[in-house]
């Protein structure tokens, strides 16, 4: 049996999807960490397979290792990806570690018009992590934790993690809970999230992937915000690497 | 040039040694890795290698030594302010670069933070003694195109020897007669600076040099519409930005040469990359040298860039001035409708650029539209969206990007562009 690899190089962790008889028969996740090639090289002891597909910010690092490795952006993967677990889908949403991307899905999990945010990590799981140390929280639990503000609480008004964390520093001092103030972060990303998917022509149902697609208030105000729960794969970090094992299948049966 | 000779050269300046080694030494680096590592280029780029390889060095020469016969050198940001004149004063004109961050930190004391990299780094280059051109310089020009530039230049002139003419918003009939009183008041600039008085017969003469180096890069630009594309983007841009500095009768020949070159190549059907390689129209803000960074992302993720609808491109050549008046007055005049037609985003409303993308992509068979905006440009982010919307209409695929001269975003603009030419193919 021919297997293909799809392998998704993030800024915070690398996922590997092995797909074989037209089912995934492997997956797995590590921390990127600071020396992604050490990572890679762990992954592969034996080298890399013969049929591998790279997306993700690291593809190029990737290519230099196992040179015979096909790579596709991260746009195309997540699209291919999504597409697959939700044929009916009409938009992508992929918030992952340092970069937000909105896609119009075309039949096929074809990419239309593109939105990503450009070089500041305004509503990208960067800005959860950095506010959720604001509060010594994990940010596992960030969401959680958000979920428990009163909606009546101040808005933050600002994209920009440095000034957003000092509207939080701000409120806190003032004695505002900080459940309110997560909450308010929260809103701040999904404005911004919003904003994205319109300049894309939103279309519903919306898929949403990527590692903050597991954080439950992010999911539920988007719900809120469209009026329609969006649509969360169970590994919702996978679908990179499992478009990019897809497309391989597709290209080299 | 031996190292000794462009070392006095540089000293000669009073560039500041080191600093400007570290630059050299940068470029070098850039140069190689986006222009001597492609494949297959044409025989004739080898020109533009060596000029590039001696731009501080023999072309400073060259220059410094005319400047010791009597000649004047003019310096220039923008292609408002019109050759055929400073060649009719007999100066030499030479376009700024401005496409490098330089001496940032020290332009940002003379010009706002939130301004935009072009004006930071010529502001930069002078301040840090960077620029053996900028050094060479008798008179600077510069051109209200903007309130940015506007608002700098004020500044740069207490650093340089400064004249600004005032380039209209509109496209009106008083606006046309301001215009044509600037170009007089350049005129008489020019007189003055170089003790030359401009003749009919010296503006003749010029406007024919001037329209033969256009000549000579629309023919360029024309080829380009082959498939499979028979010069790199890159290469061409590099042409472009030669234009602007190299002496104009020399450059006309090169390039004509080097034409030649790709009439050849395309009758035997060979390019730069395979027929069916994603073409590309770039559109937008000007890109002075070493400013290569977008085309090679671009480049280096598929595609092929077919065209330059840009000042440093496009913009500066679609146009001839026309050569039939005899007298002073028809040739300004003439020159006057020439510049006027520029298309400019610091134009409203410049309906025009619009149907000029549309048809250029159309005629050069390109497959998508990027739209370059350097950060903090007004004018350009303005009419990145308008020209979105007649992409949209002319059905052309379109991204427009918005960036500056530094390397944080190079990741996410490649997967920017790279999703771009996937859509593509
Ligand atoms: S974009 Fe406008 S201001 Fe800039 S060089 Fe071109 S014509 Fe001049
Ligand atoms: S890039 Fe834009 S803002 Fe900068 S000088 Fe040119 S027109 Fe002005």
């Amino acid at each position: 049996m021919n297997t293909y690899a799809g392998l998704d190089i993030g800024s915070r962790s690398i996922e590997l999807v092995v797909r074989g008889g037209g089912e995934t028969v492997a997956s797995r996740r590590l921390a990127t960490t600071y020396d992604p090639a050490a990572r890679l090289r762990e992954l592969f002891p034996d080298g890399a397979p013969d049929r591998l597909a790279v997306t993700g910010y690291g593809r190029e690092l990737a290519r230099e290792l196992f040179p015979k490795a096909l790579t596709i952006t991260e746009i195309k993967a997540h699209a291919l990806g999504a597409a697959h677990l939700f044929p009916q889908a009409r938009t992508l949403l992929d918030i992952g570690g340092q970069d937000t991307k909105a896609v119009a899905l075309l039949p096929g999990g074809k990419v239309g018009r593109f939105e990503m945010n450009d070089r500041c990590a305004a509503g990208t799981g960067k800005f959860l992590e950095l506010t959720a140390t604001v509060f010594g929280v994990p940010v596992e639990d960030f969401g959680r934790l958000a979920l428990t503000g009163n909606p009546e609480a101040p808005v933050i008004g600002s994209m920009c993690t440095v000034f957003a964390e000092t509207e939080a520093t701000t409120l806190m001092a003032r004695g505002t809970p900080p459940a309110d103030i997560a909450l308010g972060l929260h809103r701040a990303i999904v404005a911004r999230t919003t904003a994205m998917l319109a300049r894309v022509g939103l279309e519903l149902p919306l898929v949403f992937v990527g590692g903050v697609a597991r954080n439950p208030c992010v999911a539920r105000l988007l719900a809120e915000t469209l009026d329609a729960a969006p649509l969360i794969p169970d590994a919702p970090d996978m679908t990179g690497a499992l478009g990019a094992a897809l497309w391989l299948e597709a290209r080299c049966p | 040039m031996t190292d000794a000779a462009h070392m006095a050269l540089w000293e000669s300046l009073d560039l500041d040694i080191p600093a400007h080694d570290a630059l050299l030494a940068v470029l070098g680096k850039f140069y190689g890795d986006i222009y001597l590592s492609q494949q297959g280029r044409l025989k004739g780029a080898e020109y533009l290698d060596f000029v590039l390889s001696e731009v501080h060095g023999l072309r400073i020469k060259e220059i410094q030594d005319t400047k010791a016969t009597g000649k004047k050198v003019v310096g220039t940001f923008c292609v408002f302010v019109p050759e055929e004149l400073t060649l009719a004063a007999d100066a030499i004109q030479v376009g700024l670069c401005a496409g490098a961050k330089a001496g940032t930190e020290k332009a940002e004391t003379l010009v706002p933070r939130n301004t935009c990299d072009l004006i930071k780094s010529f502001v930069g280059f002078k301040l840090a003694r960077l620029c053996p051109y900028t050094e060479s310089c008798d008179l600077i020009v510069g051109e209200t195109t903007c309130d940015g530039k506007k608002k700098a230049y004020e500044a740069f002139g207490e650093h340089v020897p400064m004249h600004v003419m005032e380039v209209p918003q509109c496209k009106g009939p008083c606006d046309r007669d301001l215009f044509r009183a600037e170009l007089t008041r350049y005129k008489d600039a020019l007189e003055k600076l170089t003790g030359n008085t401009i003749t009919a017969a010296s503006l003749a003469a010029a406007t024919k040099v001037v329209n033969a180096k256009r000549q000579a890069l629309q023919r360029l630009a024309r080829l380009r519409s082959a498939d499979p594309a028979p010069i790199s983007g890159r290469d061409a841009l590099l042409v472009n930005q030669i234009s602007f500095y190299d002496d104009p009768v020399r450059f006309t020949a090169k390039i004509n040469e080097l034409c030649d070159e790709m009439e050849a190549r395309i009758k035997a059907g060979q390019g730069v990359a395979p027929s069916g390689t994603p073409r590309l129209l770039l559109a937008g803000c000007p890109m002075a040298v070493p400013n290569w960074k977008l085309p090679y992302l671009i480049e280096s993720s598929g595609a092929v860039i077919v065209g330059e609808e840009s000042c440093i491109g496009e913009r500066n050549t679609r146009d001839f001035t026309d050569e039939t008046p005899t007298d002073l007055d028809g040739m300004l005049d003439a020159l006057t409708d020439r510049y006027m037609k520029i298309d400019c985003a610091c134009f409203t409303p410049n309906t025009e650029r619009l149907d000029h993308i549309a048809a250029l992509a159309k005629e050069l068979k390109a497959d998508g539209v990027i739209h370059y905006g350097l950060l903090f440009c007004q004018p350009y982010a303005h009419e990145a969206l308008k020209v979105g919307k007649a992409m949209a209409a002319a059905g052309l695929p379109y991204l427009a990007i918005e960036t500056d001269y530094g390397m944080v975003d190079a990741g996410q603009l490649k997967t920017r562009v790279e999703a771009f030419v996937e859509t593509l193919s």
